[in-house]
Order: structure tokens, then sequence, then C-alpha cells
């Protein structure tokens, strides 16, 4: 009997090593612990035999099951995994072929550069405020401290709607309202349409974007314009970036200036992509005239403030290596898609 | 302006300084340098020569052979040239030169005989008659300059002159003069500035005994000074100054009209010379032009004058535009024996618009446009008097006529170093401002600062606070970050822009932006009715023309133009939106009009219907949270399909229209496809969203049961109303209704169609019982049955 036991436990284990299918080895299963099976054959015969043998038998047969069962379950593991690993390797793909995506949309570029200018301003505490484009002439020139017979209102420059009705020039019309609306500390920017009567070609548009920029408080300096807007333009262009102002006009700045950058591709030196100057011009700026506040009814003698105006298609057309300004108003899908 | 560093030279010396330093210098002091250029730098390799022999050619009876002396060798040199005789010196362009226009010169034999260069005339090197008046036109020019053999062309006729471009700004006049950047060099560089003082030697007689002058409108001319000049003799000026004129790109012509572009471009003081001859009566009148009268100006135009402009006139006619051209009548000739100056100030605003109607744009208008200082007028004309007399050409007549109507106030500002310092951010002492300010020939009179009378941009302390920070140096200027904390804020409005461009991003659509202002045209082509509001627009009164002349009050036919470029640029597909601005005119034009946002979009292509366009308006709708909307069909809106229209309502009012475009105005604009458009009241949906008021409800807990109902409707039944109505029947515990299927065919009867719908039914707080499953699917067939429809098996 006991070698009975013993030749099916060998028996059964070369036959569960043997398996390769789950089929198999559940047939191995059957043949030896399956109710029919061999191994339950010798249990059922036990009735036999003497109680001693009977407990030792028992034992031998009890050993022998559960190292077949031990023996199938660990095989049906190792053959579960290889075949899975047959599958997979069975389902091989071109990774290479193109994928499948929901096409999204894309801002236009024009305002994919202003998003990326008003967060800058937003983080260093700027409001963002809006003013009409349709504009009265006193917040488009007379306040601003364009007198009357200044060239820029010539009707060869500025549309009219009416005598006391203009199409604004630029952005600035949006410092005289907010310092009528807001009492200081005012630190605001003002992006908008701004209209001048320029034929189209490849550099001029009559419709264009500025962003207008105003700060007004008390003891606002010279030294805090610099500081502010060396500021942005290393946030904008980068933490290397050279900035340098220049003295210039505007009516309702003094002292006024441009901010220009040094350019990146000859580090100054001049060359075809800053025509030879070695600067790029960025924008405008400069302390708001005393006279412009006295107007808005705010003392010259307590606050002072300074403002700045930035053209947006000129920094989108350089940004993205734009050279033809029509192209941002026809919108073509072509031209769209690759922003 | 052009500046002749020649020129500048005479009144600073900054000889040794580098092209490009000066350049960077005096940008950042404040006059913006342009370009810098050197006269005729595309001349290579022409010198000086002499004729040493001039031999018939072998073979061409109009040419000749010529030796030449260049100084280091000889060399010969075939030309058909007839100006030439032995000693000449003439320009010659060696082997390999180049001369005016680029053309490169070669060794080559001009039938059978080799030539070593060419003779150049004064075209060749870029120059006419003009600029040396003894030369021949159309010959050789033969040089008769001071210079040596082998001498290059430049330096030997004085052809070297550094020209320096600025751009001056609208504020400083002063600066459109030499005189006015010398001092501003100078004051750069911190280098004596030596201004001439116009003073004349010997005067004879008395001007009031020649000329009497009136001014009759003493607004427009403030001051009209003239002198006389006697015995004149008109011929060239002499090289220096035709050089410093050539150099500032002003034609030489004679030696008095010379001296007024002289002493122009010196002082930025326009002066006219008449020839006293010219002057009806001997008297000047100043005054506006009669109503039809007619002048021919300098360059052989009549031009007809209106009452606004000014002119100087004699007793008869206008003679001169004033401040702006004079008339071909007046002018100095040959014969001209008494010259009168005129050193006038005329209003800039009447000069502009004078300049402007007339359509001319001169040296002297672009400068009194600007507003000059009219005290500039007396040194003026005493320094053309005083170029008389160095030039030997006439002799200056005793006294001159002065008619000032101008108040001249002298401006005082406090100086108030300390406002200065705090408002530019940097410590001066005031012995360092006031030196600043001297150089620029400001008084200081104990704590107030007298701008010099030409600074007529100087008014305010601001502007003294701007000159010391020019010469300071702006780079000099600490930057430090604004002080005070403060914290940017976004508004509810520019959030909710945000979120819609989101939405329509994340539909695949594109944004555009578009012009503005449009031809009221493209609402005809929309097909818009001739009465419709719309058509009331924002007109532009000088518009660039009329595919610009209106504020737009639709932004569908910047949409629809936008689409057919796209189509005829042959792009298969486009899905576009635009946030646009929209312009409702007030009542007068003097109003401001309403400025409204529209949302609007745009698509065509293969993929795309009406369903499609309908989803992306519902993904913005849903982006605001604006959920309780009603779709209304629309038939009669002219610029729509009339049966695929519709508009979005939300509490009866509309918010919004989309649909397909009538193939009629599709086709107008150049679409030949089906295209959909929508148009949505950006402000309203801003004030209806219901954003940032979301809240989390809480899972069900109980399971939902599903129910079909498959209803015959009438053909024009909408889904809409049908859901509407039956969940409104259901009540809350329709969960979800939604249409899966449509089917018109055999069983149905025509003008029906069989509509089938899901049902989702669930309670919040059980598990619903077929009892209540049943009671809830009657009800909704009941509330069908009540809206005309039958239920199908």
């Amino acid at each position: 009997m006991k070698e009975k036991i013993s030749s099916i436990l060998n028996e059964a284990l070369k036959a569960v090593a043997a398996a390769s299918t789950l089929e198999s080895l559940d047939a191995a299963r059957v043949k030896y612990l399956g109710k029919k099976g061999d191994l339950t054959a010798i249990l059922k015969g036990m009735g036999a035999l003497t109680p001693d043998e009977r407990k030792e038998v028992g034992l031998l047969a009890n050993e022998a099951r559960s190292k077949i069962e031990e023996e199938i379950s660990s095989h049906h593991q190792q053959l579960t995994k290889i075949l899975l690993e047959q599958k997979l390797l069975s389902e091989s793909i071109d990774v290479t072929m193109p994928g499948k995506s929901f096409p999204t949309g894309k801002k236009h570029p024009l305002n994919q550069v202003l998003e990326e200018i008003k967060e800058i301003f937003l983080g260093m505490g700027f409001d963002m405020v809006e003013g009409p484009e349709v504009e009265l002439d006193y917040y488009n020139f007379e306040a601003l401290n364009i007198p009357k017979d200044h060239p820029a209102r010539d009707t060869q420059d500025t549309f009219y709607i009416s005598d006391n009705v203009v199409l604004r020039t630029q952005t600035s019309p949006v410092q005289i309202r907010t310092m009528e609306q807001r009492k200081p500390p005012i630190r605001i920017i003002a992006p908008g349409m701004v209209y001048r009567s320029d034929a189209v070609d490849a550099t001029h548009s009559p419709v264009f974007h500025q962003i207008e920029g105003l700060v007004v408080d008390k003891n606002v300096t010279m030294s805090d314009l610099k500081g502010t807007l060396d500021d942005f333009a290393k946030r904008l262009y980068g933490e290397d970036t050279i900035t340098r102002f220049r003295p210039h006009h505007f009516p309702f700045t003094e002292p006024s200036a441009e901010m220009d950058i040094q350019c990146f591709t000859c580090k100054g030196e001049g060359c075809r992509l800053c025509k030879g100057e070695g600067w790029i011009e960025i924008l405008g700026c400069g302390m708001v005239h005393p006279k412009v506040l006295e107007t808005c009814k705010i003392d010259p003698e307590e606050y002072s403030g300074f403002a700045f105006g930035l053209g947006l298609e000129r920094i989108a057309m350089r940004r993205f290596n734009i050279d033809d300004m029509r192209l941002i108003y026809e919108n073509d899908k072509r031209f769209l898609k690759q922003f | 302006m052009d500046l002749s560093m020649r020129w500048l030279n005479d009144y600073v010396d900054i000889k040794g300084i580098e092209d490009r330093q000066f350049a960077e210098d005096v940008t950042m002091s404040g006059s913006k340098v342009e370009r810098i250029s050197h006269e005729a730098d595309t001349i290579r390799g022409v010198v000086v020569g002499k004729v040493l022999s001039i031999e018939n050619h072998p073979n061409a009876d109009s040419l000749v052979v010529c030796s030449v002396d260049i100084g280091c060798e000889n060399l010969t040199i075939v030309t058909g040239a007839k100006n030439l005789k032995v000693g000449d010196k003439v320009p010659v362009a060696v082997n390999k030169s180049v001369v005016a226009g680029g053309k490169e010169i070669v060794t080559s034999s001009l039938r059978g005989v080799e030539s070593q260069g060419m003779f150049c005339s004064l075209a060749e090197l870029g120059l006419t008659v003009n600029d040396f008046p003894y030369a021949e036109e159309n010959g050789i020019f033969v040089i008769e300059e001071d210079c040596r053999l082998g001498q290059d062309i430049h330096d030997a006729i004085g052809l070297n002159d550094t020209i320096v471009e600025f751009e001056i700004t609208s504020n400083r006049p002063d600066c459109l003069s030499v005189l006015g950047l010398a001092r501003e060099v100078a004051a750069t560089y911190d280098l004596p500035f030596a201004p001439p003082s116009p003073k004349v030697e010997s005067e004879e007689g008395d001007i009031n005994e020649l000329l009497k002058v009136e001014v009759k409108n003493s607004e427009l001319c403030r001051r009209y000074v003239a002198r006389a000049v006697r015995d004149v003799k008109v011929g060239p000026s002499p090289r220096w100054l035709r050089e410093r004129l050539r150099a500032s790109g002003v034609r030489p012509i004679n030696n008095i009209v010379d001296i007024t572009n002289f002493v122009m471009l010196e002082y930025c003081q326009p002066m006219h010379a008449f020839d006293i001859d010219n002057v009806k009566g001997r008297r000047i009148v100043v005054r506006n032009a009669n109503e039809g009268e007619t002048i021919t100006t300098l360059d052989d135009i009549e031009r007809k004058l209106s009452p606004e402009m000014l002119v100087i006139a004699d007793e008869e006619k206008a003679s001169a535009v004033a401040g702006v051209m004079g008339g071909k009548d007046s002018g100095i000739n040959e014969n001209t024996t008494t010259v009168i100056f005129e050193s006038a100030n005329f209003l800039g605003s009447s000069v502009r618009k004078t300049a402007q109607k007339l359509g001319i744009r001169t040296e002297s208008s672009g400068r009194f446009e600007k507003g000059l200082d009219s005290r500039v007028c007396q040194e003026a004309v005493n320094r053309a008097c005083q170029l008389v007399e160095m030039l030997k050409i006439g002799k200056v007549v005793g006294g001159l006529i002065d008619v000032d109507n101008d108040v001249h106030e002298k401006k005082r500002i406090p100086l108030n170093y300390e406002w200065i310092n705090s408002f530019l951010g940097i410590e001066l002492t005031a012995d360092e401002m006031k030196s600043i300010l001297r150089k620029l020939d400001f008084t200081i009179d104990k704590d107030d600062v007298i701008p010099p009378s030409f600074r007529i941009d100087i008014n305010h302390k601001a502007d003294v606070a701007e000159e010391i920070a020019r010469f300071y140096g702006y780079n000099k200027i600490p930057a430090t970050p604004v002080k005070g904390a403060c914290c940017g804020t976004v508004t509810r409005r520019q959030h909710l822009e945000k979120v819609a461009d989101e939405a329509m991003l994340s539909q695949g659509l594109y944004e555009i932006c578009t012009y503005t202002f449009i031809s009221p045209k493209l609402l005809d082509k929309a097909l818009v009715p001739s009465d419709s509001p719309s058509r009331n627009f924002v007109k532009i009164l000088n518009p660039l023309g009329e595919e610009t002349s209106v504020m737009r009050t639709t932004a569908i036919p910047s949409m629809l133009s936008t689409l057919s470029l796209n189509y005829n640029n042959r792009n298969s597909e486009a899905a576009l939106y635009e946030l646009a601005k929209e312009y409702v005119p007030n009542k007068s034009a003097d109003e401001l009009p309403n400025e409204k946002t529209a949302l609007v979009i745009g698509m065509y292509g293969d993929d795309i219907d009406y369903y499609r366009l309908k989803g992306v308006v519902e993904a913005f709708l849903d982006s605001f949270a604006i959920t309780d909307w009603d779709v209304e069909p629309v038939h009669n809106n002219p610029t729509f399909h009339p049966r695929r229209c519709a508009e979005f309502m939300v509490n009866g009012e509309t918010i919004g229209i989309l649909g397909e475009v009538h193939p009629t105005a599709a086709g107008n604009f150049g679409i030949e496809g089906r295209v959909y458009i929508a148009r949505l009241d950006f402000d309203r949906c801003c004030l209806l969203s219901k954003w940032g008021e979301k809240t989390y409800r809480s899972m069900p807990k109980f399971p939902a049961s599903a129910r079909d109902l498959a209803l015959l409707c009438d053909e024009d039944m909408p889904v809409l109303r049908l859901e509407k109505a039956i969940k409104s029947a259901v009540g809350e515990i329709l969960e979800e209704i939604s249409l899966f299927d449509i089917y018109r065919g055999e069983q149905i009867p025509k003008g029906k169609k069989s509509m089938a719908f899901s049902l989702k039914l669930r309670s919040a707080d059980h598990t619903l019982n077929e009892e209540e499953l049943s009671s809830a699917m009657k009800k909704a067939v009941d509330k069908a049955i009540s809206m005309g429809c039958q239920l199908r098996a």
C-alpha cells in the first residue's frame, strides 16, 4: 500500500510537471485527485486495513495529496504566466503609427501673447481694466495734454466719428478714465484695440492692439518705473534680458522714455534682426505728467506715477517670427494652426 | 533731420569720437540717431588724375586716347568726351573701381585700344552741376579744386562728409537745426559750444526808404522781420557752403537762395528772399488769401488759395504762401540787384493746415508747423546779412523792419531740487543740477530757472526734471521695484471670457481676430433687411475706404468673410470663434455708442452640420452653468436657412441665434457648401451665468430604473418640447430623458415620425417599486398623448 502511494505520488508529480496546458494540468488533477482518481481510490480502500495501518496509510496518502495539490497550484501559476506572456507577444502593434486625439482649438496668436503679458502684470499686482474703443476726444487727446492743434489729431492720423468722438488712437485714455474712477494707489493694465489711419501693408494696420499700464501712488519715482519695466522685460524675455531707457517724448508723460532690449542675436553689436542698432524697441513709458494728474483731480504734490504702453502686434510678430502683419487679421486656418 | 558732421564741427569739436559711439551717446542724451552714412560711400577707387596727352584713336573718329598721371603711375584711358585738354585734372575711375549707381569699371578694350579705366562726369560721382557750378554738365568733370594727383576723389573734392540722420520728437523743433543739435552734442560731451554771433560790419542807407511792411493778421503772423541787400551779385556759392547744403539734403541753387537755406538749417528759422523789383508798390502785405485767389508757386504749379490761408503779398497779388512756398515770379534771378530777406514767424497750426490743403510739404512748412520761437527772427536775418558780407556779394542796407506782435514772456520755473530728486529717484546736489541746466543755456535766477526762449517744450518743473534726467543719464537712475504690496485682481467678467475661451478651444475651435470696422455692403451680402436696426451704424467720417467705413453692429459678416477666406484658400474645413466687439450707436454721434460683445461661432466642412454647431453652443452654455435654456425654431431670419435656424432663450429672452446660413448669403460670400453660424449675446450670458455657484450633490444611493418610450408624433413636433413636457409631468424622479432613435419609414404614416426615448428613473431615498415606475410611465404617456402623440407598441 505504501509503495502504491509512493508510486502514485511520483507518477502524479511527473504528470503535473509534464502538463504544458491548463487543460492537461486539470486532467492530471482529475486523474490523481478527482473523485475517481487514483489517490482517492486508495483512501476509499482503507476500510480493509487495521486501525494502525489505516492511520499510517492515511497520513501518507494525505501527505501525497497535499504535495500533489501544491505542485499543481504552483505549476498552474507558472503556466498562467507563460500563457499570458505568449498572448501578449502575439498582440504586437506598430507603436509608431499616428496617435488618435480629439483635436482642441487654438487661441489667436495675439491673444496667446496677450495672455502671457497679462499673467506677468497680474503677478506684479496690476488689475486689468478696459475702456471704450469709440472714445471722446477729451479722453483720447485733451486730458492727455494733447492740445487742439496737435498734429496727432489730424484727420490723416485719427478716425473721427464726430467732432468730439474718435476711434481711440491709443489705450492711454483708459489712464484718464481709471484716475477719474479710482483713488490711488492705482496699479492697472488696460489692453485693447486702437485705431490709426494707416493703410494696410506688411507692417501697418489701421487696427492694432496696445497694452497700457499705469501706476499712481505716493512717492512713485522714475527708478520705480525702471525697476518695474525691467522686471517685466526679464519675465517676458528671460532673466538675462538687458534693457535700456532712451529719452523720448510723449505729451502725457514727463520725463518720457522708450525701453529697448538688447538684441539677443548680436548682443548689442548690431545685426540684421535689430537693423544694425543692437537694440530692439519694446515700449514707450514715462512719469505721468503732473498736468495730467491735475486734470484727473489727483494732487501732483502728493502723488506721482508712471505709465507705459506697448504694441502687442510687434511683440507677437517678433515672438513668432511673423513677417507680415496682414496675416494676423486674415485668420487663415493654416496660419492659426501654427501657434 | 540730416546733420552734416562737418558743419557740426564748426560749432563743437567732436573730431576723434567714433561714429557708432557718437550715435549711442547722443541717442542716450535724447537726440535719437536713426542712421549714420557717409557721402558717396558706394564710390570706390576713383582718384584725381592729370591729362598728359590726348591722341586720336587709331580705329574710331569719335574716340580719343589719353595718357593720364594718377600720381603713382600713368594710365591709358580711351574716352569719347570732348571737353578735355592737356593739363586738366579729372576724376579717374581705375581698374576695378565702382562709380555712382554701383557700376563697376574694369580695364577693357575699346575698338582695339586697352582703356585702363574711365574718366568720370559729375553724374558718375552722384553729383549735379549745382554741386560744382563751374563743371560742364554733360562732359567730364574737370576739377578746379586744390588737390593732389592720385588723391581719393572723396577727399579731393570734399565729398567726404558724414551724415547723421536724427529722429527729432515733436516737442523739440529747436533741434531741427544744426545749432540746436550742436548745443545738445556739446552738453552731452561737456564740450565748449561756439555758435556764430551774427553781426553786420557795415551798412548803408535805410530799409524803410525801400520797403513798407504791413501785417494784417497778427495772429497768424506773430513777427515779420526784413532786411535788404543792395548791389547783389547773384552767382554760385563757395564750396564750403555748397558742401554743407548738399550733406543736409538741400540742393545748392545760387548764393542768395543758398544763404536762406543755410540759415534755416542753422537756426531752424525758415527764410525767404524776394527781389524788390517784384514787389509792386514796394509794399509787403501779410494777409489772408482772397476768395478765389491763385498763385503759381516755385514748382511751377498754379494753386488755388482759400481765405484761411496766409499769404505774403504786394499791392497787387500774393507772392508767397506764408511759411510754405514762394511764388514763381517773386524769386531771385541772375538779374536781381536788391534782395529782401524775410525772417518771419507764422502760426504752426495754420502753416500745417495750409500745407496739407495744398498738398505740399517743404523744409520750411515742416519746421513752422512744429511751432517756432519768434525771437530767433532777428538773429537769423542778421546771420543772412553777415553771410552776404562774408561772401562779398552785396551791400547790406541799414536798419531792419520788425513787425513784432508776439508777447515775449519769460517763463520762470521754481527750481525745486528735492522734488526733482524724489521724482526721479536720484540724489543730485543743487550745483550738479544747475551745471546741467547751464550747459543747455538755461538761466538760473536765485531759486528759479529761466529756459531759453527756443525751448518751447519747457513749461513745468517736470520738464526741468527731464533735462536733469537726460544729462545725468537715464541709465544711471537706479531700478527699484514698486513699493507697497498690491494684489492684482481679475474681474468676474474677465474670468468668464477665459471660461468661454476654454469651452471653445475644447470643442476644437480656433480663435480669430477681425477688423471691427466693415463695409455696410457686407450686411447686404448677409441678406440683412434694409430696415433692420443693425443698419444703424456708428459711421467713420474719414474712413480709409468704403470697406472699413462703419463700426460693425453685428460680427456675423466678419465671421462669414473669414470663413470665405478659408474656403477660398481651400481649407477643407474650419471651425472658428471670436469674442467680437459690436457697436450700437446712441441717439447722436456725439454720444459714445454701446460697445457690446458677441460670441460668434462659424464652421463648415464634411463632418459639420447644424447639430455640431448646436453642440458647441450647448457646451458653451454648460461651461457658463446656464442650464435653463430653451430653443425655438426661427423661420424668418433672412440670413439663415428657413428650416435650420433657432434661437436660444433663457427666461423668455433671446440670448442668441444659430443655424445654417442661407445658401444665397453663403454664395454672396463666395461659399458654395453649407456654412453654420451662431451669434450669442455674450454680455447677457455673463449676467445669466451661474458659474461659480455650482455645488456638489452626493452620488445617488439607490439604483435607477430604465424604461423606454416609443412615441408616434407629428413631423414638426420638437424633441426638446416633448422632453421638457414629459419631464415636468413625471416630476423629480425622472432623472434623465434622452432621445435614442428617430424613425420614419414603412410602418410610419406620412407626416409622422417615431421617436424612441430612454428614461432613467430614480428616487433619492428609496428603490422605486414597480407600482411607482408604472405610475411614472403612465404620467409620461398621458402627457405625450395630450400633446398629440400616440404610444407605439
